[in-house]
């Protein structure tokens, strides 16, 4: 029986970035990790993968249609969809091994197999051939990240009716494909095989689009994608599904009431959203609760038991790696005595499709219903000179700020590179910066992070460049 | 608890102003970290955080006059939350400030100073002369952000007119202003009021040919500063001419004390610098011991300390005597007072070409008039004549310095 400091269960984002932290306060740390790699969702089937399948299918959609031809690049560009899979897959096992190499550099034990809370400071770890052994721990963290939520009614099997992981792996493209759920995973993943050839149609319960964006802001990204050959079908609900060999029925009713219909499809994705992984952990055997969701209560990062700490997906708050990064690096700390603390107004998101969004703090409907009082500076990508030299012109950078301080209250990009940009707004913002602070400070010439600058000092009235 | 006091202020200064804390009551503070600035009749001296803590009280407000031992302020060692501020500066704010200090300068550059404020808040401070050191912030670790500018615009917009100058001796017109002289003026008011009225002071004059010192940095200026780094100027030469007549006249280096004489047999030449806050006279240690280009370097180096705000108390004190050079202003005479307690200071001027009469011809020649003012209690007229005589001497015909005559 080993004796640790602090036993991570789970080695996703959130539990392989606990795991170095805690090497680096010197803590004694294990791991726990069912799969074969590290890394988790994020790494294995998420994030990464999705990246990599965005930005080869982005260029072979530019390769295809009529960008090339209008930049005076004729090409005849045919898909190869085995070699995008293996260099896809050849990716992320670097960055696997990567993060395998930060466990032996900062000390930390990866134990394989799945980990259970068997009752105070001790868990048990079953290897994939049926080895058990028991590990002892001051500290349990509890990291086990999310799953998709299953539909009712159209269950996953991954050959017909796929999950965000079987999406990332279709074994051809579809002719048609059903993305059910409009957030941020379908969106993704629709764009994919939408560049690739599909045609793409997304169901979505809900009247619009990636709940939580920015109204105004979904609206123009809605735009931008419809206009990319993009299909929504919006308050509309899946009540059933039918599968053959080839093909799959959806039965689609109007939320609102109404004839339902049936739409075919080769391939549905279905992708409504993550809930978190946190049955068969034993957390009954240590008394950790959650609410009706599977989310388990915390109070920084402590659960209701002593010792056992949770983070990540499992825990309140968006479901995001840095998110979940940004919880280890807050719960090691805490373990060790020091102050870690997770501002969530300041936890930044971004759609990794075309355009990209990107937004930090507060919507516009939030802060209305706030009752905040608010300025709202807005830039569009088609006055920015960058976007227009790339013929990326979709979308605005608008900055709220508060009417009477002008502190930035929140940041929404739809646009290119978009993702790229908010890191400025998550540091201004940390720092309490005023719209004025951005609209007075230097931007590089031509970049498209001038289109925030622009954006900045539109809140105050003084855009110059539109 | 641990009280913060206003340390030894150096030898002869017996109270300081303080000037401007860093920190409110309630701030966390690191050992070593600045908390208050005090002025003196000298120098500016600041005070360090003896330990971690947080400021608790601040005892001795802006513009209080305080001696070595008074208690400035209370902190806590220790825990890095911040105690309610109890006390604000108790006198702080009693007069107007002058117009010309209030300029904004956006956060000082000094390592030690308060966090940066916000780009716009130093705008708005800029526009509105607002003294941001005195805005609290509450930005990250207490940068002063746009809304804690604007809130405090808006509170000196809201607040009474600060109250009129306690017992103004008459009243103020509209095209006048009154400003509260500061720490070093009004020192350097009582001590020139002081020699005034201690020393028997009078002042003799003579005049220089500059020819040959000029002709000599002519030649060599070049090499001289290749060689040695700095600029070869004409103090050098006064410094090690008034050296080798004090030499030979040491009453002039010498001071009363008392019922007695005190002789010295060091030369440190106080050199005196304008500076935006006014004359400060740094002294130049051991100058006798020091080749024309040690003395360049130490007048540059000092010079710059001055302009800097960086002397120290050491390096003013315990000169025994004193140049001063009104030339550069363009001064063509003046009678300097005594930079007490020394016994004589050489008045400098400016270089003017007059026709002066050599061998029976009238020749033009840059010419300076030298003034000696010395105390005569302890130095006789033939001996400061003699002195003015030898530096005279010494100039016009540099050689004599390397000959020792």
């Amino acid at each position: 029986m080993s004796q640790y400091d602090v036993v991570i269960i789970g080695g996703g984002p959130g539990g392989y970035n606990a795991a170095i932290r805690a090497g680096q306060l010197g803590l004694k740390v294990a791991c726990v990790e069912k799969r074969d790699t590290l890394g988790g969702t994020c790494l294995n089937v998420g994030c990464m993968p999705s990246k990599a399948l965005l930005h080869a299918s982005e260029l072979y959609d530019a390769a295809m249609g009529k960008e090339f031809a209008t930049l005076g690049i004729e090409v005849k560009p045919k898909l190869n969809l085995s070699q995008m899979m293996a260099q896809k897959a050849d990716s992320v096992t670097q960055l696997t091994k990567g993060i395998e190499f930060l466990f032996k550099k900062n000390k930390a034990d990866w134990i394989k197999g799945a980990g259970k809370i068997t009752g105070p400071g001790k868990v048990e770890v079953t290897g994939a051939d049926g080895s058990v052994q028991t590990l002892e721990a001051k500290n349990i963290v509890i990291a086990t990240g999310s799953e998709p939520t299953p539909l009712p009614g159209v269950e996953i099997d991954q050959q017909r009716i796929v999950d965000s992981t079987g999406a990332l792996s279709l074994p051809e493209v579809p002719k048609k494909l059903i993305v059910v759920g409009a957030g941020i995973i379908g969106l993704e993943l629709g764009s994919v095989w939408r560049r690739l050839g599909a045609e793409v149609t997304v169901v979505e319960f809900l009247d619009r689009i990636t709940p939580g964006m920015d109204t105004e802001t979904a609206k123009t990204f809605q735009r931008s994608l419809t206009k990319q050959g993009i299909v929504f079908k919006l308050g509309a609900k899946v009540t059933g599904a039918e599968t053959s060999k080839s093909s799959v029925k959806l039965t689609v009713e109007p939320v609102a009431g109404g004839e339902a219909e049936t739409l075919e499809a080769d391939y549905v994705l279905v992708a409504i959203g993550r809930r978190p992984y946190t049955e068969g952990l034993g957390l009954e055997s240590v008394g950790v609760t959650t609410d009706k969701r599977g989310v388990i209560e915390t109070d920084h990062f402590k659960t209701s038991a002593p010792g056992v700490w949770a983070i990540g997906d499992a825990i309140h708050g968006p479901m995001l790696a840095h998110k979940a990064e940004e919880d280890a690096v807050a719960c090691i700390e805490l373990i060790a005595g020091k102050a870690g603390h997770v501002d969530y107004n300041l936890v930044p998101s971004v759609v990794y499709t075309a355009p990209e969004v990107a937004w930090v703090g507060k919507t516009e409907e939030q802060l209305k219903e706030a009752g905040v009082a608010y300025k709202v500076g807005k830039f569009p990508f088609t006055a920015n000179s960058r976007a227009k030299i790339n013929h990326e012109t979709d979308g605005f950078a608008k900055i709220l700020a508060d009417a009477k301080t002008d502190e930035i209250l929140g940041v929404h990009i739809v646009g290119p590179q978009a993702g790229e940009m908010i890191g400025e707004y998550c540091v201004a913002m940390t720092f309490k910066a005023a719209s004025e602070d951005i609209a007075r400070t230097s931007h590089p010439h031509p970049t498209r992070s001038e289109a925030g600058r622009q954006a900045a000092m539109g809140v105050e009235g003084w855009t110059m460049q539109s | 608890m641990a009280d913060i006091m206003t340390p030894a202020l150096g030898e002869s200064v017996t109270e300081a102003t303080v000037a401007r804390w860093t920190k409110k009551a309630g701030d966390a503070v690191r050992k070593d970290e600045i908390l208050v600035e005090l002025e003196t009749d000298k120098v500016s001296l600041e005070v360090a955080a003896p330990a971690d803590g947080v400021l608790s009280e601040i005892l001795a407000g802006e513009g209080d006059t305080v001696e070595p031992g008074t208690v400035l302020g209370k902190m806590s060692e220790g825990g890095a939350a911040a105690a309610p501020a109890k006390t604000e500066a108790p006198k702080a704010e009693a007069k107007p400030e002058p117009k010309a200090e209030a300029a904004p300068a956006p956060a000082p550059a000094k390592s030690e100073a308060p966090k940066p404020a916000a780009p716009s808040a130093q705008r708005i401070a800029a526009e509105n002369s607002l003294d941001l050191a005195k805005v609290s912030g509450s930005g990250k670790d207490g940068r002063v952000t746009k809304g804690d500018a604007i809130a405090a615009l808006e509170s000196r917009a809201s607040a009474p007119a600060p109250a009129a100058a306690p017992s103004a001796p008459r009243e103020l017109h509209e095209r006048e202003e009154r400003v509260r002289m500061t720490r070093l003026r009004q020192t350097i008011a009582r001590r020139l009021k002081e020699a005034q009225n201690n020393a028997a002071m009078l002042t003799t004059f003579n005049e220089v040919d500059m020819s040959a010192v000029m002709a000599l940095r002519t030649e060599y200026k070049d090499v001289f500063e290749k060689r040695h780094g700095v600029r070869l100027g004409f103090m050098s030469f006064f410094v090690k001419a008034c050296i080798a007549a004090l030499k030979q006249v040491p009453d002039v280096n010498a001071e009363i004390d008392g019922q007695d004489i005190i002789y010295k047999n060091h030369y440190d030449i106080g050199v005196a610098v304008g500076t935006e806050k006014g004359l400060v006279v740094p002294v130049i240690r051991d100058a006798d011991d020091m080749s024309l280009a040690g003395v360049e370097k130490a007048i540059g180096a000092m010079g710059k300390k001055a302009r800097d705000g960086q002397l120290a108390l050491d390096d003013l004190q315990g000169g025994t005597f004193t140049i001063s050079n009104g030339g550069v202003y363009g001064s063509l005479m003046s009678t300097p007072i005594l930079n007490a307690p020394q016994s004589g200071i050489l008045g400098m001027h400016k270089i003017q070409e007059r026709p002066m009469v050599v061998k029976g011809q009238v020749v033009i020649r840059p010419m300076m008039y030298l003034a000696l003012s010395y105390d005569h209690r302890v130095v006789d007229g033939q001996g400061a004549v003699t002195f003015l005589v030898k530096v005279k001497d010494a100039i016009e015909d540099p050689q004599r310095l390397l000959l020792d005559l």
